[in-house]
């Protein structure tokens, strides 16, 4: 039967994980993705440890967190075609200057 | 101990993350991040939460990920497959990965939660029924707030996205 601990150590794992990314990636797009997998490890602690602890509050900040997630994408990715279309590039080194 | 559902699941959200990550066409990579998701979702269900395992079908795979592919197509393909990627700094990622790995689970597997008797879900799940009452009624101003700032949200990436410069030719045109 699983436990609450296998959950939280494949957070650390989907955690690490994206802080890999976001060190070693210097394409935006893929910086966006190593967000959301962190996102996502900070959304399965909250619901194992509100199934745990049998409190609804964890799942409801779980859903919360989700739709904010996807605000920040919408945005995000809107930058990212701005930036695109300026500098005809996505790598986050050549992202100079903020002048548009 | 984990289960052999859990570990299979597990195996495939891991590897896509890393696939997500790691291949050298994006495309594929915004694939691997759906199906990334979709086992975090099987996680949800498995958490007995089928309401939030839904709702992450719902916003990650139906909408993050289209609209990932999309900002894929717009963005020229060369662009995409330029990768400039430094050895060192490849190293320190995988080490800095190790070292929060390592750091993490040792923090976790000493801490109180590996305990027998606390780590077990033997207490029943909850309700559907019952997060859909407290989101109407303690959480509503959240909800409302949520929504303003969703809309706003998505009039910002408009708004950020819209081309000056082709509007005015049209109104020209006209």
């Amino acid at each position: 039967m699983n436990e609450l601990i296998d959950f939280v150590t494949l957070a650390v794992v989907l955690f690490a994980i994206g802080i890999y990314g976001l060190v070693v990636k210097r394409n935006a797009i893929r910086m966006i993705f190593s967000i959301e997998i962190i996102a996502n490890a900070a959304n399965l602690n909250l619901v194992a440890f509100s199934r745990n602890l049998h409190n609804a509050q964890g799942q409801m900040f779980a859903l919360f967190s989700i739709a904010i997630a996807a605000a920040e994408v919408a945005v995000g990715l809107g930058i990212i075609i701005i930036a695109y279309r300026l500098y005809k590039e996505i790598d986050v080194e050549e992202f100079r200057s903020m002048k548009g | 101990m984990a289960d052999a559902l859990f570990i299979s699941v597990s195996i495939l959200t891991v590897g896509s993350a890393i696939v997500a990550l790691e291949t050298r066409e994006l495309v594929y990579g915004a694939i691997g991040l759906a199906i990334s998701m979709m086992g975090i979702a099987g996680f949800f269900l498995l958490l007995d939460s089928p309401f939030v395992a839904m709702f992450q079908i719902t916003v990650y795979v139906g909408a993050v990920a289209v609209l990932v592919i999309f900002t894929v197509m717009l963005v020229r393909t060369q662009a995409l497959f330029s990768i400039k990627e430094d050895h060192r700094r490849k190293a320190a990622g995988i080490v800095l990965l190790l070292v929060f790995l390592g750091g993490i689970s040792a923090l976790v597997l000493t801490s109180g939660l590996n305990n027998a008797v606390f780590s077990k879900f033997n207490k029943p799940a909850i309700d559907v029924a019952a997060i859909g009452k407290q989101m109407v009624t303690y959480y509503g101003p959240v909800l409302i707030l949520l929504g303003i700032t969703l809309a706003a949200s998505v009039i910002g990436a408009l708004a950020l996205a819209r081309r000056e410069d082709i509007e005015q030719k049209n109104e020209r045109v006209d």
